[in-house]
């Protein structure tokens, strides 16, 4: 890959999310992932000649809170539009969309780039329908003869969420889809799943001289289908572009499809072969009046969002903003950090002030590494906010050490076993008590001359293997700080 | 204003329209008067006037969010041409790699 040198990267993301509404946006079928094929259709979303669309007012509400959520100013007064093309996977020939007046407009995400802050502004956010799932029959698109439709897709409403050309890095550009999608799922107004398809993206990509006003011939790049392939192509496509301007060549306006085996991308149209949708207003469905009285209810309702609560698990909690920001991105993380919290203020105060830093530590550590090997999420998995509570407590009130927290951990993870019951039963009661150390101490010290001799010697490092020691005879119950002590004491007697 | 051929062509293509050189002459023809006609509308001040989208002067007509019975897959499926299994089938998509447009 070439390097960018006196270039810069422009990028501006087109996002699709899939509205978590119950009922499709023009229709009353469901859009439940995962169901039969065709077995979620009417005439409305087949585009049955005569089937005529009503609007879901949840639909058009989500947008709205999506649109303020993302600073945006809402229409007063909008409509929808008919986008005409012709493709398989839609069956009336056009696509309810908008076209010159999306309900929210003008918003902006604040994103951060090691440490660099940055505003990337939100150009539109626009209402339309999804089109039905196309399946190939063959082993890939190139030798099936034909191709599958399943009309369940069709018809979940759909928001399209358009940026500025904002974005100079791969890094921007993923630091804001992972900001948007934290906050439409912060939201409730789509679960942004890429894996399902729910939250899809395009990103439109070109190179210029550094420190040019004018922004090169941009290519638009399809079928991006996880936020590591949105870094993948934007650097491949980048690197590409700056080796083809400084040979001598000329970027081309065109799509290009990202393929993600093979690490490249690859032509797919040109500008002239376009389509040209032919927009007209949408005879079907009568226009907006969106009240300003309406928009402020919604307002008012938006939940905390995720640069709200990072900064407020600073502030309350004393949390690193690295951890802070790492789980109030994820709605799940946050809440079961909340709950775990909560339940460490009911369990006692001495153990709440340092509870929730411990608390964040364990779930940006153990517990998201645990998910990972798993391949599972936390509302999967058998670890609930108050088993964590009571780990954190134990190790607090100095129960257990910390090193036998992280297998007890292990257990109740496994199991969803409360980590008292599993400390009661392996025995695992950290000792803590003096005159106890200081008799396992003194075996140590003695079935041990060597190392002692050692220490002696000057080798400090001698100590470590004699604590190693002590922790094997008691099977790592034994109180770190307090056996450091009593080992030294013990020393220093027979120097 | 009159429309040339070529547009005449390019719009019976986007349409789908297979159109002989007579069809397309006399569509031409017809789609130029219509075009004049509403260029009688470009002499007029219309400064202070909102493009009208529609008639009825209807606004802010919903349904509530509730999901209704759907059809059954074999009333879905019913009227297919072609299909397979649970699917409808359709004939291989020629633009390779080409998805969506939406």
């Amino acid at each position: 890959m070439t390097e960018r040198g006196d270039y810069e990267v422009v990028v501006g993301i087109e996002v699709h999310a899939e509205l978590a509404t119950e009922s499709k946006v023009f229709c009353g079928c469901k859009t439940d992932f995962g169901a039969r094929p065709n077995s979620q259709t009417c005439p409305v979303c087949l585009g049955m000649p005569g089937a005529l669309p009503v609007l879901n007012r949840r639909a058009l509400e989500y947008t709205i809170r999506a649109g303020l959520a993302l600073n945006c100013s809402i229409a007063r007064w909008t409509k929808f539009d008919r986008k005409n093309y012709f493709y398989p996977d839609l069956a009336k020939g056009y696509q309810i969309s908008q076209y010159d007046i999306p309900i929210a407009h003008d918003g902006y995400i604040d994103i951060e780039v090691d440490g660099q802050p940055k505003r990337i502004r939100v150009r539109r956010v626009h209402l339309e329908e999804e089109t039905a799932k196309l399946v190939h029959a063959g082993d890939d698109i190139i030798s099936s003869n034909q191709s599958l439709l399943d009309f369940n897709r069709s018809g979940i409403g759909l928001i399209e969420i358009v940026s500025d050309a904002d974005m100079r890095s791969a890094d921007e550009a993923r630091a804001y889809l992972t900001k948007l999608r934290s906050i439409l799922v912060a939201l409730g107004v789509s679960d942004c799943k890429m894996e399902e398809g729910s939250m899809r993206c395009e990103a439109n990509v070109s190179v210029m001289p550094k420190g040019s006003k004018e922004y090169g011939t941009l290519a638009e790049l399809k079928n991006i289908a996880s936020f590591r392939a949105v870094h993948r192509a934007i650097q491949y496509e980048s690197a590409r572009q700056i080796e083809l301007v400084r040979a001598g060549g000329r970027v081309s306006r065109e799509t290009r499809h990202w393929d993600d085996a093979r690490g490249e991308t690859a032509f797919m149209r040109s500008k002239e072969q376009a389509a040209d949708y032919r927009y007209f207003p949408e005879p079907d469905l009568m226009p907006l009046e969106i009240a300003p009285g309406w928009v402020e209810e919604i307002r008012s309702g938006l939940p905390e969002l995720p640069d709200a609560r990072a900064a407020r698990y600073v502030g309350q909690f004393g949390l690193p903003t690295s951890d802070a920001a790492q789980i109030a991105e994820s709605r799940e993380l946050a809440s079961f950090f909340d709950s775990v919290c909560d339940a460490l203020a009911k369990a006692g105060q001495a153990q709440a002030a340092d509870g929730p830093r411990e608390a964040a530590k364990w779930l940006v550590g153990d517990v998201s590494a645990a998910l990972n090997a798993g391949g599972i999420e936390l509302s999967q998995s058998k670890l609930a906010p108050e088993l964590l509570a009571e780990l954190i407590g134990l190790v607090g009130s100095g129960k257990i050490s910390g090193k036998i927290a992280k297998s007890v951990f292990e257990e109740v993870f496994a199991r969803g076993v409360r980590p008292g019951d599993v400390v009661r039963e392996r025995g695992l009661v950290q000792i803590s008590d003096a005159g106890e150390l200081a008799a396992i101490v003194k075996r140590v010290i003695e079935a041990n001359p060597g190392p002692v001799a050692d220490y002696f010697a000057g080798k400090e490092r001698a100590i470590g293997f004699l604590v190693g020691q002590i922790m094997k005879e008691t099977r790592g119950r034994a109180n770190p700080q307090e056996t450091n002590r009593i080992l030294k004491e013990e020393l220093a007697k027979r120097s | 204003m009159s429309l040339s051929r070529e547009q005449t062509a390019r719009l019976a293509e986007l349409a789908r329209l297979s159109l002989d050189d007579h069809e397309l002459a006399r569509i031409a023809h017809d789609l130029t008067e219509i075009i004049d006609y509403m260029e009688k509308l470009a002499g007029i001040d219309r400064a202070d006037v909102r493009p009208m989208t529609h008639v009825s002067g209807t606004v802010n007509v919903y349904r509530e969010d509730r999901a209704k019975p759907s059809l059954s897959q074999e009333e879905a499926l019913a009227n297919a041409p072609d299909r397979q299994g649970e699917f409808f089938r359709v004939p291989r998509i020629i633009e390779a790699g080409e998805g969506s447009e939406a």
